[in-house]
């Protein structure tokens, strides 16, 4: 029984992935629809970090927020991915420390 | 992305992008480690047998809509509801394919399909954000390096999860938690600075999503956020970019 809830997991993740390689191949869009996907990026980026940075720890959205906080300060002043990737960990390690 | 003019040059360029696709996945290997270690236990836990919850990680290779798999076959949920609910949860990669293989339409169907199978949150960003391999010879090399990067950090991970059971004091993993967030942070960040427009996309699109999450599912709420915050990019990105 799992065996086949992961086969048809699977399927359903796949196929939406796969179905654009395809599309794309066969059409040539507009200029506004490539602005679009040029711009989804940004947008699912957008989407993807709030609010679910909210709940990176259960009942205290605050803790996600600061440390969204001090990954934007970290990017800003020119930090790689990796050091703003730690810095965030310690600063939520050190507040639930605290706490 | 300064160092890739001069970079370019050196001996062997498929060499060189592997190496670099490593470089730029690493990263995502940070973020995913812990909770793929994490999904591990938890689906051992869920009563899943740890061949079950590797192959569940080899085949789906989505980490929320695994944990949320677990979670369902552990309260024992029907076979047809989570199938629906992965569905539901992952259409995003349906978008974020399309935006991503339409960058890559220089490469051939022989590497954009499979490239597609890998195509998570992580690895779009991090990917959609590195537009020049693309166009580089042997690019391929560099999408499927950080692809597998991700990959094998993912399935791993959960394997070592279901294996040793709760290794990483809770503490830590909940700060690890913020690890993918902080990811995205700072891969957006940059982008915003260099052209301002951008940060405006991705704050409709969050604007949206906060507004879908009180009336659906975080997964379709993603999904509207992501294509509406996309639609503000017509009329805000200007066409210079090929």
């Amino acid at each position: 029984m799992i065996l086949l809830i992961i086969l048809g997991m699977s399927l359903v993740t796949m196929i939406p992935r796969i179905l654009p390689a395809f599309i794309v191949d066969k059409l040539q869009f507009r200029d506004w629809v490539n602005r679009w996907l040029n711009a989804i990026p940004y947008a699912a980026l957008g989407a993807l970090i709030f609010p679910g940075i909210l709940s990176v720890k259960e009942d205290a959205p605050h803790i996600g927020l600061i440390g969204g906080l001090v990954a934007i300060g970290l990017a800003y002043i020119g930090l790689n991915v990796i050091l703003v990737v730690i810095g965030a960990i310690v600063t939520v390690f050190l507040l639930t420390a605290v706490i | 992305m300064e160092t890739l003019d001069t970079e370019k040059q050196h001996a062997s360029p498929s060499l060189h992008m592997i190496k670099r696709g490593i470089t730029v996945g690493f990263p995502i290997m940070l973020g995913y480690l812990p909770i793929a270690v994490t999904y591990g236990v938890l689906a051992k836990q869920a009563g899943m047998t740890l061949t079950e919850l590797t192959l569940m990680s080899i085949m789906v290779f989505a980490g929320a809509s695994q944990f949320m798999g677990a979670n369902m076959i552990a309260v024992g949920a029907g076979a047809l509801e989570i199938i629906i609910a992965t569905f539901v949860l992952n259409f995003r990669h349906f978008v974020m394919s399309l935006s991503f293989m339409n960058r890559l339409r220089g490469i051939s169907l022989n590497w954009k399909a499979p490239l597609s199978l890998g195509l998570t949150d992580e690895t779009f960003a991090v990917s959609a954000l590195h537009t020049k391999e693309a166009k580089m010879e042997k690019g391929p090399l560099f999408y499927t390096s950080l692809f597998l990067t991700a990959y094998i950090s993912w399935v791993l991970g959960s394997l070592l999860g279901g294996v040793l059971g709760d290794v990483i004091p809770e503490q830590l993993s909940q700060s690890m938690g913020i690890a993918l967030y902080a990811m995205f942070i700072g891969l957006l960040v940059p982008s915003v600075k260099k052209e301002l427009r951008v940060g405006l996309i991705a704050l409709i699109a969050m604007l949206v999503n906060v507004i879908c999450v009180q009336f659906m599912s975080t997964g379709w709420a993603i999904v509207i956020g992501t294509v509406v915050g996309g639609f503000s990019g017509i009329f805000l990105l200007k066409g210079e970019e090929q």
